[in-house]
């Protein structure tokens, strides 16, 4: 069965948090993900490959353009479920 | 290597090179673990011809201008060459503009065609200026099958029949339009000739050869400058292959790198320490023998190599190293932003030579190269063959405005003579940064004397470009500043931008206030956010055409405010 986009959400904040090592308590999915989690445009996109291989798909590096928050990241996955 | 001083035109070269090296492989395009395609120099020339045909046949004629929005792959180069084939003048956009300023810039240099990846066209489609944009010709690259291409053609499909014409250029005639920057309402469209390009590539490729078999990682988009030059221009001329990659994540480069046995390959600072960063975590991981081991030899390869590169020496000392990068890597280059010495000096003595440079899209590409003779990795290098340098005005130290002349130099800006004025004054480009030439011929930067920032990763910033960002906010007025131009430093790396905000009479500032700004601020692109905000208690000082005179309100600023008063965003 297809997650919901907060399933998406929760699922991204869960290893976002297990890969830079930071609380998952202190992620919203508002967050700017480059501020909050102190990390550059290359860094962002390792996060992508990780995401890639939990949620099996695969996802161009330019689907991260234009992208800092994990809400609209979750949409971008979503819409490749 | 073709000699280029017996040319008019880049397109005269490349269309003899496709000749020349017709059985030698050009180009490989790998996407991840595939290779989307490998093509000879003739293969590359059976693309590109019937695309110039179909272009011709569309009214493109010598002088029209091709405007080119992709992300870093082959097609690029092959439409750059169709274009270039039939007289044109290439317009390089940076794809990762947004829609509105694509359509600003594409309506400044009056493209009469456009050629655009598929996902960069439908966000153009979709924004609101697209419904009042008189619309050019546009060929949209990989669209899926029943994608609406809103009035485009499919560049796959743009294949015309029999052989196109090949339209001759001079030397003076202009190669392309490159924008160094001005989306923020003055665009700065730099013309540069084909000379321009011509004299560049002989001076870069003096220091830096190439020659059939060697292979260039290209991860930059060809709209960069140095991409451009070194990942199209520099190896087609030479009979090499250049091989794009088309993601930036480390675990592809590390892969391309063993899989093509890659000679050279360009970076941009934040590539470069990304690299770094990881090498230096699996030398740490090491077990302690081989550790101890490893920086033995790496001290040893230093010692061995101080006074020139010694490249077979050091792949037999740190052959485990040198095997990671696929055992046949001469050296890197980077450019477009500063390089910290550190980082420089660590591929050094790996034996991997980092050939650091300097230069401005206005310079027609490199300025300055490190001609690693010897590695000098607190400096940018010497200026290239052909390129006279001096220090206007200098201080006490030596320091001043860095000017440049040389065949290399842009011809004008686009539209603005007046900037054009500004910039080249009696042959010399007077570039806004600052430094100081050493006793040995190598220059040192050490901060700019112009309002704009550099990022790590090769985006150069100008305020103004960004200030319509917050247009509409409930301030009386607002300025946006580069840090280091309010209050000068000698640095160039950690550049940041300052919000300078003047309140409404009686207003404070609250968190709603706060809010929004920063809610403007996470719109943009995260190169272009500024980093905090100071207040300012006076009107701004403005021109009779009410545009702010920003030097005058910077040396106030300077005058009254110290920079600890910058508040995060």
């Amino acid at each position: 069965m297809m997650p919901t986009i907060d399933n998406t959400i929760e699922e991204i904040l869960t290893l976002a948090a297990a890969h830079f090592n930071v609380p998952r308590e202190g992620l919203s999915p508002d967050d700017d993900f480059f501020k909050k989690l102190g990390i550059n445009s290359l860094q962002a996109l390792d996060l992508l490959t990780k995401l890639e291989s939990h949620f099996r798909i695969e996802l161009p590096d330019y689907e991260l353009q234009g992208v800092s928050d994990f809400r609209t990241l979750a949409e971008r996955i979503q819409s490749r479920l | 290597m073709k000699d280029l001083s017996q040319y008019p035109s880049l397109g005269a070269a490349l269309r003899d090179a496709l000749a020349e090296w017709a059985n030698e492989t050009c180009l490989i395009e790998a996407d991840r673990e595939r290779e989307n395609c490998r093509l000879t120099y003739q293969q590359f020339r059976d693309a590109a011809l019937p695309l110039a045909r179909a272009l011709q046949d569309t009214g493109f004629v010598e002088g029209s201008r091709g405007a080119i929005i992709m992300t870093n792959q082959s097609k690029w180069l092959i439409s750059a060459y169709a274009i270039l084939h039939s007289g044109g003048v290439i317009v390089p956009l940076d794809y990762k503009l947004t829609a509105s300023e694509h359509l600003q810039l594409l309506t400044h240099s009056q493209a009469r065609v456009l050629i655009i990846e598929y996902h960069l066209w439908r966000a153009i489609t979709q924004s609101p200026e697209f419904q009042v944009w008189k619309m050019p010709t546009v060929l949209v690259t990989e669209a899926p099958a029943k994608a609406d291409l809103a009035g485009a053609r499919r560049w796959e499909e743009c294949r015309g029949a029999g052989e196109p014409a090949y339209v001759a250029r001079a030397r003076r005639d202009w190669a392309a339009i490159v924008y160094s920057s001005g989306t923020g309402g003055r665009p700065k469209g730099c013309v540069l000739t084909h000379e321009n390009y011509l004299e560049q590539c002989v001076a870069l490729t003096s220091l830096y050869p190439f020659w059939p078999g060697v292979r260039y990682l290209s991860i930059l988009p060809t709209n960069h400058a140095i991409d451009f030059m070194v990942g199209f221009i520099g190896p087609f001329v030479c009979g090499a292959t250049v091989v794009h990659l088309r993601s930036l994540r480390p675990e592809f480069i590390r892969e391309a790198f063993t899989k093509y046995k890659i000679t050279y390959m360009a970076l941009v600072p934040m590539v470069l320490k990304n690299l770094e960063i990881g090498l230096r975590a699996r030398f740490a991981a090491l077990p302690t023998i081989k550790r101890r081991v490893l920086h033995f030899m790496i001290a040893l390869n230093r010692l061995l190599t101080r006074s020139q590169p010694n490249v077979q020496l050091s792949r037999r000392l740190l052959k485990q190293v040198h095997s990671a990068f696929g055992g046949e890597l001469r050296g890197l280059f980077v450019g477009g932003a500063f390089t910290e010495a550190s980082t420089l000096q660590f591929f050094y003595d790996l034996g991997i030579p980092v050939a650091n440079g300097y230069g401005l899209t206005e310079a027609g590409t490199a300025i300055t190269l490190n001609d690693l003779r010897p590695f000098r990795a607190d400096t940018v290098g010497k200026p290239l063959p052909g390129v006279e340098l001096r220090i206007a005005n200098p201080d006490a130290e030596g320091v001043g405005e860095v000017t440049v002349r040389s065949k290399m130099i842009m011809s004008h800006y686009l539209d603005d003579p007046e900037l054009t004025d500004e910039t080249i004054v009696n042959g010399w480009l007077m570039t806004g940064d600052l430094g100081r030439v050493d006793s040995s011929g190598h220059l040192q930067l050490s901060g700019r004397k112009k309002n704009m920032i550099v990022t790590e990763g090769g985006k150069n910033i100008y305020p103004e470009d960004i200030e319509n960002s917050f247009e509409g906010l409930p301030l009386k007025e607002f300025c946006i500043f580069a840090a280091n131009y309010l209050w000068p430093q000698r640095v160039m790396s950690g550049e940041q931008l300052v919000l300078a905000i003047h309140l409404e009479p009686g207003k404070t500032i609250n968190d709603e206030l706060l809010q929004q700004i920063a809610e403007r601020n996470r719109r943009l692109p995260d190169f272009k956010r500024v980093h905090g905000y100071i207040f300012w208690e006076s009107d701004f000082p403005r021109t009779a055409s009410l545009k702010i005179k920003r030097n005058i309100l910077a040396e106030q600023i300077r005058e009254q405010i110290e920079r600890a008063a910058i508040q995060a965003l």
